[in-house]
């Protein structure tokens, strides 16, 4: 399953899928067996892959900026979701908000305080501790 | 039927197919040409033409007899087939 | 209040800001959402309705006629198949003139089954009478809603608010809350002149000869033609009071465009960078998003289209044995016009299939390769 963001100062038109992107987050560390998922990826962008392997361990994505973080285990440690289907993204959020610097920690507070249905306060620290521990500059493959 | 209605042009119906007024206006007993007898005689008052009747054109006097309502009454005759005493019969209209 | 929301939650704000005193509605994918937030808002008191649970979109439609028969302002919302399971009451709606707002996601028809988006759906409701507005941003559907109860009930027609499906409906968005007080401003209580009132009875909807018939329906057209003006006058004071104005069609880049894109909802939002993009290339292409198809703006597309050179037409929807109605119904309207360019019809995006730039710019490159257009119909990109 394919999702989608773009991010821009200026109104956005655009309302298609993405073929190019400039970045990737990889939710599902087994996709990457299983598809190319590098497919348009701008060469030099980001992969940020939910993994507790470390970054120079995906000597295959040579080319591209490849992080890690280990969203799961974080997830579980809060009790985000359940242990077989863990909700992984708010950690991922704060992980892309350390390693790309798009957006800053408070708003991701802020974003993730306002649309968490449940468990606020736990997925804003699931947010700030996966941010704490995601490594800015990461040995690259 | 009396109390009809009628306009001429398009500006002066309304906004949609509506009566103007209480369907009372429209007297469909004039559609008749079999009207019921109720025969007191027989009659148990058991209520069944009453109930049965689908034009609401059966009313209950203060002696608890059925009333045959003429204005309304279109003839079908099916408080005849529901009598369980035969107390009523169809005749013609002249 | 600004607020990052999906497509659909921008229907159940916009129903919400319209004060809609009764729901009745069935899920469908991709429209549950719609319904979802209807009746959490419902539940915790920020919306006075009575929410119906009914057992079909048959149903839910007759029940909102009703509703709206008895003086409430009524909304409704569903797709495809359901959309289609009410069409008989979508007649009904509009003969019995009750000025119900429906969302409709546009979603493709099965079989085979499908989720993804077309506009076949709606486009195939064209002839009931409903009003439709075509959207193409998350804002212009909490908008359009409110837009819609105030042009609805001048008419006394029913109005459906259309999206298409995933695209903007499950797309995440920034989104501008208007304020209540000026919602309650700009959209008065609804008042049915019409409506049913034990202390003065009156039947509607009876028997109604050929005498009098042709009649009934000559007034819907006229109401119906009425409403061209309305969206204008109520989209110029929604500008003014919300600082967004609306129209029967949106154009962009238009003023000494020789060729035109005309076309709709998403893709019309895509084909804007394309626009853009081939301004600077040089070529001078303009872009005219049709927002209210019905009634269909034929004197506002003949002031824009007469005397350019070409005109192309997307449809994400097609009529089988014709081909798209946004390119028929473009071309009837020039039909008569001696000025009129020729047209190419391309059919695109049906069941869903993505419409990215590339595509867009494809199909304008084709017709600025042609003279004229070798087909009724084009279709782009079947995997042959």
């Amino acid at each position: 399953m394919v999702a989608f963001t773009r991010i821009d100062e200026e109104p956005i038109y655009i309302r298609s899928k993405i073929y190019e992107p400039d970045h990737l987050v990889v939710l599902e560390p087994t996709l990457i067996g299983a598809i190319d998922v590098t497919e348009g990826l701008k060469p030099g962008g980001w992969i940020i892959i939910n993994s507790d392997k470390k970054a120079a361990d995906f000597s295959q994505f040579k080319g591209f900026k490849v992080a890690t973080i280990d969203a799961t285990s974080i997830a579980v440690k809060y009790r985000l979701g359940s242990s077989a289907a863990p909700i992984v993204n708010t950690a991922i959020l704060g992980a892309l908000s350390k390693i790309t610097g798009f957006v800053g920690l408070d708003a991701v507070r802020d974003a993730v305080r306002e649309i968490a249905p449940v468990k606020k306060d736990e997925n804003v620290k699931a947010s700030e501790e996966a941010y704490e521990i995601a490594e800015a500059e990461q040995e690259q493959p | 039927m009396s109390d009809e209605i009628k306009w001429t042009k398009e500006s002066d119906m309304p906004l949609m197919a509506m009566s103007l007024g209480r369907m009372t206006v429209n007297k469909t007993g004039s559609w008749r040409n079999l009207r019921p007898i109720i025969d007191k005689e027989k009659c148990i008052k058991c209520g069944i033409c009453w109930k049965f009747c689908p034009d609401v054109s059966i009313e209950i006097d203060e002696e608890d007899y059925p009333v045959v309502v003429l204005d309304f009454c279109k003839g079908c005759g099916i408080c005849v087939v529901e009598c369980p005493k035969d107390a009523i019969k169809m005749v013609k209209e002249d | 209040m600004q607020k990052v929301i999906m497509g659909n939650h921008a229907l159940s704000w916009g129903a919400l800001l319209s004060r809609a005193e009764v729901i009745a509605a069935y899920p469908i994918t991709p429209q549950t959402e719609v319904v979802e937030l209807l009746s959490n808002m419902c539940a915790d008191g920020d919306l006075d309705a009575q929410f119906i649970k009914v057992e079909s979109e048959h149903s839910a439609m007759a029940a909102s006629m009703g509703a709206s028969a008895a003086g409430a302002r009524t909304f409704t919302a569903t797709s495809a198949q359901g959309l289609a399971l009410m069409h008989e009451v979508l007649h009904w709606a509009t003969g019995a003139r009750l000025p119900i707002v429906m969302g409709n996601i546009n979603r493709a028809m099965a079989p085979p089954w499908t989720i993804w988006t077309e506009q076949t759906d709606s486009i195939s409701e064209r002839d009931t009478g409903w009003l439709q507005i075509y959207t193409s941003s998350i804002q212009e559907i909490l908008d359009s809603v409110i837009q819609a109860y105030k042009v609805a009930e001048q008419v006394y027609l029913p109005v459906m608010v259309v999206l298409d499906s995933f695209v903007l409906s499950h797309t995440n968005e920034n989104c501008d809350i208007p304020d209540q007080k000026k919602v309650d401003a700009y959209l008065p209580k609804f008042n049915n002149e019409y409506k049913l009132d034990v202390n003065k009875p009156a039947a509607y909807g009876g028997l109604t000869g050929p005498d009098w018939y042709y009649e009934l329906r000559y007034k819907i057209q006229k109401d119906t033609e009425r409403s061209l003006d309305l969206f204008v006058e109520t989209g110029k004071e929604f500008g003014e009071v919300f600082g967004r104005e609306y129209g029967l069609v949106e154009t962009y880049k238009m003023d000494d465009a020789d060729t035109v894109l005309v076309t709709s909802a998403s893709i019309a939002s895509t084909a804007r960078p394309v626009i853009d993009a081939m301004r600077e290339e040089g070529h001078k292409v303009g872009l005219v998003r049709v927002r209210v198809f019905r009634p269909f703006p034929s004197d506002l597309m003949r002031k824009l289209l007469a005397g350019r050179k070409k005109v192309l037409v997307v449809d994400r929807n097609i009529s089988f044995g014709m081909s798209g109605a946004f390119y028929e119904e473009t071309k009837a309207a020039l039909y008569n016009v001696k000025s009129s360019p020729p047209m190419w019809g391309y059919i695109a995006g049906l069941g869903g299939r993505d419409v990215p730039t590339n595509v867009v710019r494809d199909m304008i490159d084709q017709t600025l390769s042609e003279d004229h257009p070798e087909g009724d119909i084009i279709w782009i990109g079947v995997k042959k």
